[in-house]
């Protein structure tokens, strides 16, 4: 932070003011110190010959000529390479980044829109047969595509831009022997601040990407699926194949394709995570802000009902309503979901807590805000950040858990594809067919791993502890 | 030097009360409290204010005692006037500030500001007070809310009291930063971009948006570097002179204290021990305390060897203060007796528009009873 | 030879933003018995420079190459981690600003200052046990056989403090480094620790190396001042001259800035501007863009210290141009305290 901290203004000492202070009125109190500003002026002014040497800070008032400089170098002096750039990515994203030097973005971008051409030419019966017979599935599937297709483009597109005028500023400031590091980034929030650290976490990054990667399979599953998932092929000549050309990763003992199960299972894990944790994390904010904030009974009341929740074993609860009801993907994302916001609630509280005696919101009374802008406006925005946090790294854990209930076979049921049950499935013949239980085993590490590593980042990123 | 030599005991144990001498006569209760003055038409008259915290603990929170955070304190301060409010930590002159507005809640006691009784106020009135009183925090970056740029905070405040909005709202913040000595295009700036001095300019700014006659200055320069101090304080004055503002500063700094206020109070556990006149105050303090206090102030002329006073022991708790005067056991005063710890001293006239709360000080009578 | 002598020491450290140059080749030395003080705003290397001294420099800090300290004559920048150790608590000690956070909430005070003895000393529980109590006696702590028993929080913070000097003291230290040891206090507090400070040193005959921002405190306890800036030392000298006859502008800003209860004046005299970062030191002397009599040969070269004589040394090119300062100061008043209102 020091690297932005501006000078600080020095008021002068300013005697003989001309003096009307009954007028009442709002003057620059730099007026009332005409000499001292005109010193300082006279002090730096450059002598002929002499170049002035850089200072840090922004003179009063006056933009800086670095400020300047930054101006005048965000129009890209060779339009050029950046032109023909531009042409090539429109017709290839990522060819565009190639040409200015960038590989690894161009190479990413590149492998994005090659990923989904591929995902056409995997669907394109589906594509093409979706104005007859496309089911609702088929039309999400064909929609995330081209939405897909459209954000990879435009992202290249404009990122090619950004390069370009980076590319740009960093030869000007070359050229004015100036340190490129230095440049007036004008308000900078937490958010934008944290954005930027997160894109300096490679591990965080890459579980971004996988989280993507995953969330676009589980909506494109019809056209990426190579076979029915659920109909049972003729036992004796397909059940238990091992990977090959035309069961990648093998077939289940009723001659399922695996990779298929594991494409639409990664949609009910993944819905499960995501609508869970979404369940969980309303309804404990609601209730830890409220506890938080209200405090006194309101708080005892809700907290002593946290406890209890907590207190009691979760997965034994989820047997038992399981056991008392039919189990469906409803039934399982509502239990999950309400078991889970204890936590949520408890840190809510805990940041409410500790943020209703924040300055800024003591401030904010004094400055006669009402008590619904003071917890919407000043409260809310700073606890979302660990709330963020804990709802990413919950997703992982509910989808572990459910894979749990469903390898116990109290989840969901056969033979609907989930992870779980797959795992389960292939535990029967573990020696003799271990394709089975493995691949479905591997997608839930995988997933897991990236929810924890985009968790782990998001909280490096948001808490400004962790940076200073 | 195996065998460290053994100090004396340079803190006493603040539990002399049986062992004080007895009674050397000379006390005296005399003199006209400060309760008795009139003030004429201050702009802000606190009477009597009282905070005291319930302590809470065991298995149903239940009330075990109270914290005396402010026990009785009664001071004035007039249109563009500054008091000032010194004290230790502890001594209650923060809860004192914030009571004022009614940040926290009095216990007892009145506020009247500007012919309006504040602890009697609705929601109504208090919204409508906010814009006549300001506060201004001591640490200006956790009174900024993090995730709100400079601009948005200020114009903020503008639209809840509907003074302007858009293009006027703009160019107020515009002149606002301006007066504060900072550059207008801060504005769209977040407060972890600037330093502490520029942070509390902003906090200034925001506490000048609603056009306040009044703003209570809790410690607003002590988290700063000296040169930055100096430029804050000539601020405030600056201000002050334009703005006809009056401040109640706050702060634990005596010299600063005493640099920017017309009157002085000195509060030592929760009561004020002494009020006067800055310059009166510095040069003849009245109460044992003050004087401590002013002779602990480090002043940077090395060679000029001044007897200093080193007051034994802390200060004690607000919960279970001392009976009489609550800085008896550490008063250092000649005539300190038995009955210092028996009778609570009252706020009397001890030399004209002087106020002291030391029985052993001699009462000022003034030389005609007008 | 000096018992404690700093010589060009640059620390940097080495973070994305750039090479933060946080101590820019400082020099100084303490003799046995004697107070120095180093004083500067926040951010001006202060404290880095006495980390350094301890040795206590963590990452991306580093002590650059060149940079010398030695104690007794023994270098101590080549030491290895454990015999660093061997010297840190034993030969020099520290003292913190912040007497809360540097002591173990969870172990009796007393436990922390026996750990002490035991380990350097190999001293038996109930030895260490005794020598805590003594310690705690020496630091004027009343009824020190119950307090050895006690946990931080039930202290008050100069109480604390006093334990933070009994724990540094438990080795005789030669040196001791205190860094900011008053600023969490209160100032009648802050009176008794100053005081118990130099009784220390008159008994004791340690060297105190005293780092403050506070001129007051400099000027009550010190021999000899190094005023500190832009992580370089721009003056130094007897506390006598430091504030009888400072010479650098920087000294004579910061002196004129404090207010005295005992010398009401109008305004306040101001150094315009704050402390520029650590990574980007204004080229020539680092404190022309905020110096009243700043011209051409300040801004592009920077002065070395000039040897005032007595001890007295100036980092700045007034002492080689006075006829600058007359020709400034014709104009219009420097550093005055304002009585004009």
């Amino acid at each position: 932070m020091t690297d932005r901290e501006r000078e600080d203004h020095g008021m002068g000492r300013g005697p003989e003011r001309p003096a009307d202070p009954e007028s009442g009125v709002h003057e620059p109190v730099e007026k009332l110190a005409p000499d001292a500003a005109a010193r300082e002026r006279a002090a730096h002014t450059p002598r002929p010959g002499v170049p002035e040497p850089e200072r840090t800070g922004a003179d009063r008032g006056e933009p800086t000529r670095a400020d300047e400089r930054a101006a005048t170098a965000l129009e890209p002096p060779h339009g050029g390479a950046s032109g023909l750039a531009t042409a090539l990515t429109a017709i290839l994203p990522g060819s565009g980044h190639l040409l200015l030097g960038s590989p690894a973005r161009g190479a990413a971008f590149l492998f994005a829109w090659g990923a989904l051409l591929a995902a056409i030419w995997l669907g394109w019966e589906a594509i093409s047969g979706v104005t007859e017979a496309g089911s609702l599935d088929d039309w999400v599937a064909i929609i995330t595509l081209g939405l897909g297709l459209l954000a990879v483009w435009l992202g290249a597109m404009r990122d090619l831009r950004g390069a370009a005028a980076e590319d740009a500023r960093r030869t000007a400031a070359r050229h004015a022997g100036d340190d490129p590091g230095i440049q007036d980034r004008s308000g900078d929030s937490q958010w934008s601040i944290a954005a930027r650290h997160f894109r300096q976490n490679v591990p965080a990054l890459v579980g971004l990407v996988l989280v993507v990667v995953l969330y676009l399979i589980a909506f494109m599953a019809p056209l990426l699926a190579p076979y029915d998932p659920i109909a049972q092929g003729d036992l004796t000549t397909t059940g238990y194949l091992p990977p090959s050309g035309d069961y990648w990763l093998g077939t289940d003992q009723f001659g399922r394709d695996i990779m298929s199960r594991i494409i639409y299972g990664a949609r009910i894990s993944l819905a499960i995570g995501f609508i869970a944790v979404a369940i969980a994390i309303i309804l404990g904010s609601l209730l830890g802000a409220i506890a938080g904030y209200i405090g006194g009974k309101v708080d005892a009341a809700i907290m002593r009902f946290t406890d209890m929740v907590m207190a009691f074993p979760r997965l034994i609860l989820l047997i038992m309503i399981i056991a008392l009801f039919e189990p469906s993907l409803t039934l399982i994302i509502l239990v999950l979901g309400l078991t889970q916001w204890p936590g949520t609630a408890r840190l809510v509280r805990g940041e409410v807590l500790s943020l209703r005696e924040q300055e800024y919101i003591q401030a904010a009374r004094a400055l006669g805000f009402g008590r619904w802008r003071i917890i919407l406006r000043h409260l809310i925005p700073n606890v979302l950040a660990p709330v963020i946090v804990a709802a990413t790294l919950g997703i992982g854990n509910t989808i572990v858990l459910e894979a749990g209930l469903s390898f116990l076979g109290m989840g969901i049921q056969p033979p609907t594809p989930s992870w779980g049950t797959l795992v389960a499935d292939g535990r029967q013949n573990l020696i003799g067919a271990w394709w089975v239980a493995t691949f479905p085993g591997l997608a839930i590490v995988v997933t897991v791993l990236a929810f924890n590593l985009v968790g782990d980042g998001l909280r490096d990123a948001l808490d400004p502890r962790m940076r200073s | 030097m195996s065998e460290l030599p053994v100090a004396d005991v340079l803190a006493a144990e603040p539990d002399e009360e049986t062992t004080l001498p007895p009674s050397k006569g000379d006390s005296d209760l005399g003199g006209r409290t400060l309760e008795e003055v009139d003030p004429g038409d201050a702009l802000v008259h606190v009477r009597g204010l009282k905070k005291h915290f319930p302590l809470r603990g065991g298995f149903l929170s239940r009330i075990q005692g109270h914290v005396k955070a402010v026990d009785g304190v009664t001071f004035w301060v007039g249109k563009g006037e500054t008091l000032g409010l010194v004290g230790e930590s502890g001594s209650g002159k923060s809860t004192t500030g914030r009571a004022i507005l009614r940040l926290i809640e009095p216990t007892e006691g009145t506020v009247v500001f500007a012919g309006q009784d504040v602890t009697a106020m609705d929601a109504e009135d208090l919204q409508a007070l906010r814009r006549q009183a300001q506060i201004i925090f001591q640490d200006p970056f956790a009174s900024l809310n993090p995730r709100m740029t400079v601009g948005d905070a200020i114009r903020e405040v503008l639209k809840v009291h509907g003074l302007a909005r858009g293009e006027g709202a703009d160019a107020r913040v515009r002149e606002l930063l301006r007066l504060v000595g900072l550059r207008p295009e801060y504005a769209s700036r977040y407060p972890h971009e600037f330093s502490g001095g520029q942070r509390q300019r902003i906090g200034i700014a925001r506490a000048l948006s609603v056009e306040p006659e009044f703003i209570v200055c809790d410690e607003p320069v002590s988290a700063l570097d000296v040169s930055v101090q100096a430029q804050v304080v000539n601020l405030l004055e600056e201000l002050q002179q334009r703005l006809g503002l009056a401040f109640l500063f706050i702060a634990h700094d005596l010299s600063v204290v005493e640099h920017v206020s017309d009157r002085v109070a000195v509060m030592y556990l929760g009561r004020i021990v002494e009020t006067a006149d800055a310059e009166q105050l510095t040069r003849s303090p009245k109460h044992p305390y003050t004087r401590a206090l002013l002779s602990a102030v480090p002043v940077p002329e090395p060679g000029r060897k001044r007897e200093r006073i080193v007051l034994p022991g802390d200060v004690p708790s607000p919960i279970d203060p001392p009976s009489g005067c609550p800085f008896h056991p550490r008063c250092p005063h000649p005539l300190k007796d038995q009955d210092c710890a028996r009778t609570v001293p009252p706020l009397a006239e001890k030399a004209p528009g002087q106020f002291a709360a030391c029985i052993k000080e001699p009462a000022y009578v003034a030389p005609t009873g007008s | 030879m000096a018992l404690l002598e700093v010589r060009d020491l640059r620390t940097y450290f080495h973070t994305e933003g750039g090479v933060a140059k946080a101590v820019d080749g400082v020099s100084f030395h303490v003799e046995r018995g004697e107070v120095l003080g180093i004083v500067g705003e926040s951010g001006c290397g202060k404290s880095v420079t006495s980390l350094s001294v301890m040795g206590l420099v963590s990452e991306p800090g580093r002590i650059e190459e060149g940079s010398s300290i030695t104690y007794d004559g023994r270098e101590l920048t080549t030491l290895s981690e454990k015999e660093m150790r061997g010297i840190r608590g034993n030969d020099i000690a520290m003292i913190f600003q912040e007497p809360m956070t540097s002591l173990n909430p969870v172990f009796p005070v007393g436990d922390q200052i026996s750990e002490a003895l035991r380990l350097h000393r190999g001293l038996k529980k109930k030895e260490a046990r005794g020598r805590a109590i003594e310690l705690l006696q020496l630091v004027g702590i009343p009824v020190p056989e119950r307090r050895v028993d006690e946990y931080p929080h039930q202290l008050s913070g100069g109480m604390r403090q006093r334990v933070m000097i009994a724990m540094a003291l438990a080795n005789e230290p030669d040196v001791l480094i205190a860094d900011e040891p008053t600023t969490a206090l209160d100032v009648t507090i802050q009176a008794q620790i100053l005081e118990l400070l130099d009784e220390l040193r008159e008994r004791l005959g340690m060297a105190i190396v005293l780092i403050t921002h506070d001129l007051g405190v400099v000027a009550e306890v010190c021999d000899r001042v190094v005023v500190m800036y832009a992580g370089q030392v721009v003056e130094e000298g007897p506390v006598g001259d430091i504030f009888g006859r400072p010479s650098h502008p920087y000294t004579q800003g910061l002196l004129a800035a404090v207010p005295r209860p005992d010398r009401r004046e109008g305004t306040l005299a101001v150094i315009p501007g704050t402390v520029p970062p650590p990574t980007n030191w204004p080229t020539g002397c680092r404190f022309h863009d905020r110096c009243p009599y700043a011209w051409d040969l300040t801004r592009e070269k920077m002065p070395p210290l000039f040897d005032l004589g007595g001890d007295h040394r100036s980092r700045c090119w007034l002492v080689e141009h006075p006829e600058r300062r007359e020709e400034v100061e014709r104009t219009r008043p420097v550093f005055t305290g304002g009585a004009a209102q």
